[in-house]
């Protein structure tokens, strides 16, 4: 049994102008002890995804799926007050924005125990000291002084290991980082990613990392999941995807980044991510596909098993058949394929 | 911190200078002196107003009695009321508590309904409990104080014969002032009824009083809350699985809190300005009843006297507010 599965997973959010969807039949599997990573650009539902599984949508977001499974336990039905027991001790999430994720009026320590007390039911000086034990272990140097101190005292990298610390103090099987390093300097940010990945292993953590830098997710992720505007894209095993990218938007992704820029200009993909009114009827990346075809724009691809992993395109770049396939979906296109 | 509290009391010296400026210069622009208002009706002669206005100093120049008048106030002499011929301060003394105890209850009843109405409010936005606090307290942050005292008292005094109309305690008490606060000095006492009879006393001016600064704090609580609400933070605790109380109580609150703080530091002006109002409605014997007769009287030392005390007063209830920030702000404590 998977540690997490996820089935055709929705969330919406009623706006004005429509129902925006964020999330948009996302299926996902997780084991444990696993290391998926997340990529996608600023508002393709990556860290939307993951809030819905801890059930911190903000309202008024709506949350669907046909199935939502955590450690054999169904998220969808279960009650809040079950559901606070898992969650911030089975699973644990992480945020990009340390320094405003730490609550500016109470000391380190307090923000920690707080954790041990109510999930492990520590008293005051267990918790003090597990706390001790947890903040050296993120690799915060003098840590009993530490627990003290006020985030603002901190810089954002110590305060992402405080979050860290916390996140671990539980012991969760599920570890889920959303964009633990965008806010932090770069040497930083290898640190902290060598703490996340140290501590994965020690503890066999299944571990999701979400991110929109294709760098960090290589280093750490064993499977990688694409997603655009709401919907999963492509996701299979890392190396795979990094040396034969099958859908369109990966390989332009891949191609964005600066180690793979030819000559003296970065690739970029033209365009937007769709938002609520022009969202295609197709394919939702054809308006910005180079291969897009009068069918790929007016059928959406389903997601599909493909190449060990699985893909939502009509004409993934691995396909044999595909030019002919192209050429025959719209001639017009076919310069653009070859 | 004793460098921020030194800035702090140094900033004194300027608003003490425009107090007395003020206060000086302002009485002295109505119509009427201290003598003919004395000698009333029936007027007084030419001959004698002079040589009257000789004994009090009024006719120097006025800057010269500016002069004067600041000297003593420096050597710590505010005056004798012109009316009583009793020592300002020790009038202003005798009466402060009854301000005092009236304002404080005024803040408590703004705190212990504004806070959770604005909390609730904010929790349930856009329910018919927040449209509802948010309209009432418009309502109330617009209300004038003079009809809206007059408006209670006519139905709770006068129609429903509930509360009392006017005064601190029923004629048949006689407290010995120990704090000069009545409620306290009513239990000292012993006598039955006393404490009972000071508490129905209170509650009117208390709800005057109290309805600017409630309306000003529900609102502020509502709006920081929902502030905070979105915060980072906020989530990290949902995360961590905490309870829906704990998270509002405890990590929300102890943020909202600050801005309000500063709010309730900035209505204590507002409350002692109240309170002259307030207290001239309900004859309530304290420092705003004391001021206003003092300019129905011209009593210029009183008026001066009393607008720099209660100046003081001001100052010092705001720095102390000032401190309390620092306490529940830790960024602010740790970065003097």
């Amino acid at each position: 049994m998977a540690l997490l599965e996820i089935e055709n997973l929705s969330v919406e959010f009623p706006t004005q102008g429509g129902i925006m969807r964020a999330v948009d039949g996302v299926s996902l599997k997780l084991e444990e002890g696993e290391v998926l990573g997340v990529v996608g650009e600023s508002g393709s539902g990556k860290s939307v995804t993951m809030l819905a599984l801890m059930g911190l949508v903000p309202f008024p977001g709506r949350v669907r799926a046909d199935k939502l499974s955590f450690n054999g336990r169904d998220l969808l039905t279960i009650s809040d007050r079950e559901r606070r027991k898992l969650t911030g001790k089975d699973v644990a999430m992480i945020f990009q924005e340390p320094t405003t994720s730490l609550n500016p009026c109470f000391t380190i320590g307090f923000q920690l125990t707080e954790t041990l007390r109510l999930h492990e039911g520590m008293d005051r000086r267990a918790a003090r000291r597990r706390a001790i034990e947890l903040l050296d272990q993120v690799g915060i140097p003098s840590a009993e002084s530490r627990l003290s101190a006020f985030p603002h005292q901190l810089s954002g990298g110590m305060n992402q290991r405080v979050m860290i610390a916390m996140a671990i103090a539980c012991n969760p099987k599920l570890l889920i980082a959303d964009e633990p390093t965008t806010a932090l300097d770069v040497t930083i940010q290898a640190q902290i990613l060598d703490l996340l990945i140290n501590l994965q292993k020690e503890r066999n953590m299944a571990l999701v990392m979400i991110t929109h830098d294709m760098g960090v997710i290589a280093e750490t992720a064993k499977r990688i999941m694409v997603m655009y505007a709401g919907q999963i894209m492509e996701e299979r095993a890392a190396e795979d995807l990094f040396a034969s990218p099958q859908h369109p938007y990966t390989s332009a992704l891949l191609a964005a980044l600066p180690e793979n820029s030819k000559g003296s200009r970065l690739s970029t993909i033209p365009g937007v991510v769709p938002g609520l009114y022009d969202r295609p009827k197709g394919c939702l990346f054809s308006p910005r596909c180079a291969y897009a075809t009068e069918h790929s724009r007016s059928v959406r691809p389903e997601l599909r098993p493909w190449a060990g992993g699985q893909i939502r395109c009509h004409y993934p770049l691995g396909d044999s058949s595909r030019t002919a396939r192209i050429n025959a979906d719209h001639p017009l296109d076919a310069e653009a394929a070859s | 911190m004793l460098r921020f509290i030194l800035t702090r009391v140094s900033l004194i010296i300027p608003t003490f200078i425009g107090i007395t400026l003020l206060a000086f210069f302002l009485i002295r622009l109505v119509p009427g002196d201290p003598i003919e208002t004395m000698a009333g009706e029936r007027g007084i002669d030419a001959a004698r107003h002079e040589q009257l206005r000789k004994e009090f100093g009024f006719d120097k120049p006025i800057f010269v009695q500016y002069g004067v008048y600041i000297s003593r106030v420096l050597q710590g002499d505010l005056g004798k009321s012109l009316v009583t011929q009793a020592p300002v301060w020790s009038e202003f003394k005798a009466l402060f508590p009854a301000t005092m105890e009236l304002a404080i209850c005024a803040i408590l009843f703004a705190l212990v309904l504004g806070l959770p109405a604005g909390m609730i409010a904010a929790i349930r936005r856009n329910s018919i409990f927040d449209h509802g606090v948010m309209g009432i307290s418009l309502a109330g942050y617009s209300m004038p104080i003079f009809w809206w005292g007059l408006i209670l008292i006519l139905v709770f005094s006068v129609q429903l014969d509930l509360t009392p109309v006017s005064g601190r305690i029923d004629v048949l008490y006689y407290i010995e002032p120990v704090t000069g606060f009545l409620l306290i000095d009513s239990l000292l006492s012993g006598e039955e009824g006393a404490f009972a009879s000071a508490v129905e006393h209170l509650i009117l001016p208390t709800i005057v009083l109290g309805t600017v600064p409630l309306a000003v704090i529900a609102r502020m609580t509502r709006s920081a809350m929902l502030e905070v609400l979105g915060e980072d933070y906020i989530r990290t605790a949902k995360a961590k699985g905490l309870s829906r109380y704990r998270i509002i109580v405890l990590h929300a609150l102890r943020n909202a809190l600050i801005p309000v703080v500063t709010v309730i530091g900035l209505q204590v002006g507002v409350l002692f300005t109240g309170a002259i109002l307030t207290e001239t409605i309900f004859s309530w014997p304290g420092v705003g009843k004391w001021l206003i007769d003092a300019i129905f009287r011209r009593d210029y030392p009183v008026l001066q006297g009393g607008a720099l005390l209660l100046g003081i007063v001001v100052m010092s209830v705001n720095l102390l507010v000032d401190l309390a920030y620092g306490l529940i702000n830790p960024r602010i404590r740790h970065n003097r």
